[in-house]
């Protein structure tokens, strides 16, 4: 317990929260930019896995980790555009549609994975580059703080800095002002002149660009490889965290970190003689937990408007 | 009545139409010889006996996500826990049949609840989340995917494992548990009885009990449904609740008809492939087992291409999301629809 506690309070420790944070924050902002829009993007699982396999067999071709980033995060916006062309021009319920491009994506990237890399399960034998890790000049001297957001991965420093563009773009600019409009009310929208499935397919195509910086993150940044499935959930946990967060992008990334440092802990409760099995529920139980407390607390006040 | 049933037969039809042609085109962009590739994912699964029994064994555990999937879908759920009620419910029969010493029928019979039961209590919890404090049962489901998963896993390493064994496998099931299999070399087993009186009861269920018709109201329209008088946060939960004990009793079948130790270290993916045949049958218990083997047919035709051709078994995931999207998509096809009702409306008239 004593080397569990000393690891906790550690800033490492916060350092990795932050680390194995990033995925799921980037994925988090995307669900807020769909939901907001009114609509639903479960397939962002799916678009973070694509932009992971396209980041790592991109960036073997051409040798470069960037243009794979660009690659991924154009793959991944591009499903968001398929997901919107199925619900919206041909009327498909997007939650199944959502479905059907996560099968789609689980499967097809070990499909693409055994042509690229003749291996169904990683893709060590690519020689993949990773997006490298920052340092932030003064911050990187200063004793704890420096250890904790000093040096990072250069996603990591974006997915913080999407929270406030993400809010910007949202609150403050007119196409933010008319994503709202839609998704609060698309009849009312409409009828002052928004165009609403124009700003829904922007809305998708945000949204994936989003999942698909996550997804990279996960293969060219936290690790160096692509493995198959190796999303593992966080597209569905980001969704949880979305709710938790009450659909705002600061909210959001409060929610993240809750579900970034049970990450962070299974990992280090793994260490002690606790069965792997319990830690790894961790993430999944308290997203559970949480879901219910949000969504019990949130029936209470509707309750008590009437 | 007739004219929707006919358009919804023509609509899949050409559903799948277009989804193997897909995955024909998928098929010629990576492989050295398409056609011959093609030609074993399409008949493969009538090559040999073997293969003809694997792909009647392959439809029965899909039949019963696919039937347990109806059952919340029929309600408007969105409840796609039958991955890890499935699991769980394996997991439950393979206890069951390791730890119990009973009779020979008596022993599969209890084995069989076991998983019955274990996956009702797992299509519990989304159910009662959504019921008492409308949380999202597909989050919660999702979440409890991996959960069961991993919970499963845990008794099979920590209780159940043989470790005489260099894998991770659980010990032996006693003898008494099984299901009797018949007609080698297949493995087509007694599970296939239960799952006739399963599909029949579903449907039984779903068309012929008050039960069943509080489903189907709250899943075409909830609020009318609150405003008629149907009690909805119970109908919610005794679907999922129903629901779960469908899948976990597949997975008790699949466990004791086919394995004699469990083997599996990840989840076989039965849930998902449940969401597909609901779709595909339309939520009807009695078109599951169709769509149950036309998704066993792919998927056994694409372990034979993989085998011998230079294509692998994930190609007909291609096929499958084709299949979701298009098969779904009401305006797929829309324009047809109508130039049929026009033509019914215009017979009419002419007529009187």
């Amino acid at each position: 317990m004593k080397v569990l506690l000393e690891a906790v309070f550690s800033p490492t420790f916060a350092a990795s929260i932050l680390r194995v944070t990033t995925p799921i924050l980037f994925a988090t902002l995307g669900a807020v930019v769909a939901d907001l829009a009114g609509v639903v993007n479960i397939a962002l699982e799916g678009m973070m896995l694509v932009s992971a396999f396209t980041g790592v067999a991109v960036s073997a071709f051409t040798g470069s980790a960037w243009i794979g980033l660009i690659c991924g995060v154009a793959v991944a916006s591009a499903l968001g555009l398929l997901l919107g062309y199925f619900h919206l021009k041909l009327r498909t319920n997007i939650i199944l549609a959502g479905i059907a491009l996560n099968l789609l994506a689980t499967e097809g990237t070990v499909f693409l994975l055994y042509i690229v890399a003749h291996d169904k399960g990683v893709s060590s034998s690519l020689a993949s580059k990773v997006i490298p890790d920052w340092q932030i000049p003064i911050i990187k001297d200063i004793p704890v703080l420096g250890a904790m957001v000093g040096k990072q991965n250069a996603l990591t420093y974006l997915s913080l800095l999407a929270v406030g563009v993400v809010y910007l773009f949202l609150y403050k600019t007119p196409l933010g002002l008319r994503l709202r409009a839609v998704g609060e009310n698309p009849d009312a929208a409409d009828s002052v002149g928004i165009s609403v499935h124009k700003v829904q397919f922007i809305a998708l195509a945000i949204s994936g660009a989003l999942a698909g910086m996550g997804g990279a993150h996960l293969s060219m940044g936290y690790v160096s490889w692509f493995s198959r499935n190796m999303t593992s959930g966080r597209g569905f946990i980001a969704l949880a965290a979305e709710a938790l967060g009450r659909r705002h992008p600061v909210g959001g990334f409060i929610a993240s970190l809750f579900f970034g440092l049970a990450d962070a802990l299974s990992n280090y409760m793994q260490s002690l003689r606790v069965p792997g099995e319990f830690v790894q529920m961790i993430p999944y139980l308290l997203t559970l937990f949480a879901l219910a407390v949000y969504s019990g607390r949130q029936m209470k006040t509707r309750r008590s408007f009437k | 009545m007739k004219r929707d049933s006919l358009f919804e037969v023509v609509r899949t039809g050409l559903a799948i139409g277009l989804a193997l042609l897909i995955g024909f085109i998928v098929t010629v962009l990576v492989s050295k010889s398409p056609l011959e590739a093609f030609k074993y994912f399409l008949t493969g699964p009538f090559t040999s006996t073997r293969r003809l029994g694997a792909f009647i064994e392959a439809a029965v555990p899909l039949t019963f996500t696919g039937l347990a999937v109806s059952l919340v879908f029929s309600a408007g759920q969105f409840n796609i826990g039958a991955e890890g009620q499935f699991f769980i419910g394996a997991v439950a029969a393979t206890f069951a049949g390791i730890r119990l010493d009973l009779p020979p029928f008596i022993h599969a019979l209890v084995a069989l609840i076991f998983g019955a039961v274990a996956g009702s209590v797992a299509g519990f919890v989304p159910g009662y989340l959504k019921s008492r404090w409308n949380a999202s049962e597909l989050v919660s489901s999702l979440m409890l995917n991996y959960v069961f998963l991993k919970l499963g896993m845990y008794v099979i390493t920590y209780h159940l494992r043989d470790i005489n064994v260099g894998a991770l496998v659980s010990l032996p099931l006693k003898e008494t548990s099984w299901l009797p299999q018949f007609l080698p070399p297949t493995r087509l087993h007694a599970g296939i009885v239960v799952l006739v009186l399963c599909v029949i009861f579903c449907h039984w269920f779903l068309f012929r009990t008050g039960w069943g018709y509080e489903i189907r109201m709250t899943g075409l329209n909830l609020n009318f449904a609150r405003y008629s008088g149907i009690p909805v946060t119970s109908v919610i939960l005794y679907s999922q609740v129903l629901s779960g004990a469908v899948a976990g009793l597949g997975g008790a079948v699949e466990m004791l008809g086919i394995y004699r130790r469990f083997q599996w270290l990840a989840s076989p993916g039965y849930g998902f492939d449940g969401v597909i045949i609901a779709i595909l049958a339309r939520n009807n218990p009695l078109l599951v087992p169709v769509g149950a083997i036309f998704l066993a047919y792919l998927r056994v035709g694409a372990d034979v291409m993989a085998m011998y051709s230079d294509v692998t078994s994930e190609m007909v995931s291609v096929i499958q999301a084709v299949i979701i999207l298009l098969v779904t998509a009401q305006a797929f096809l829309s324009g047809y629809r109508h130039r049929l009702v026009l033509r019914e409306v215009k017979r009419h008239e002419s007529a009187s």
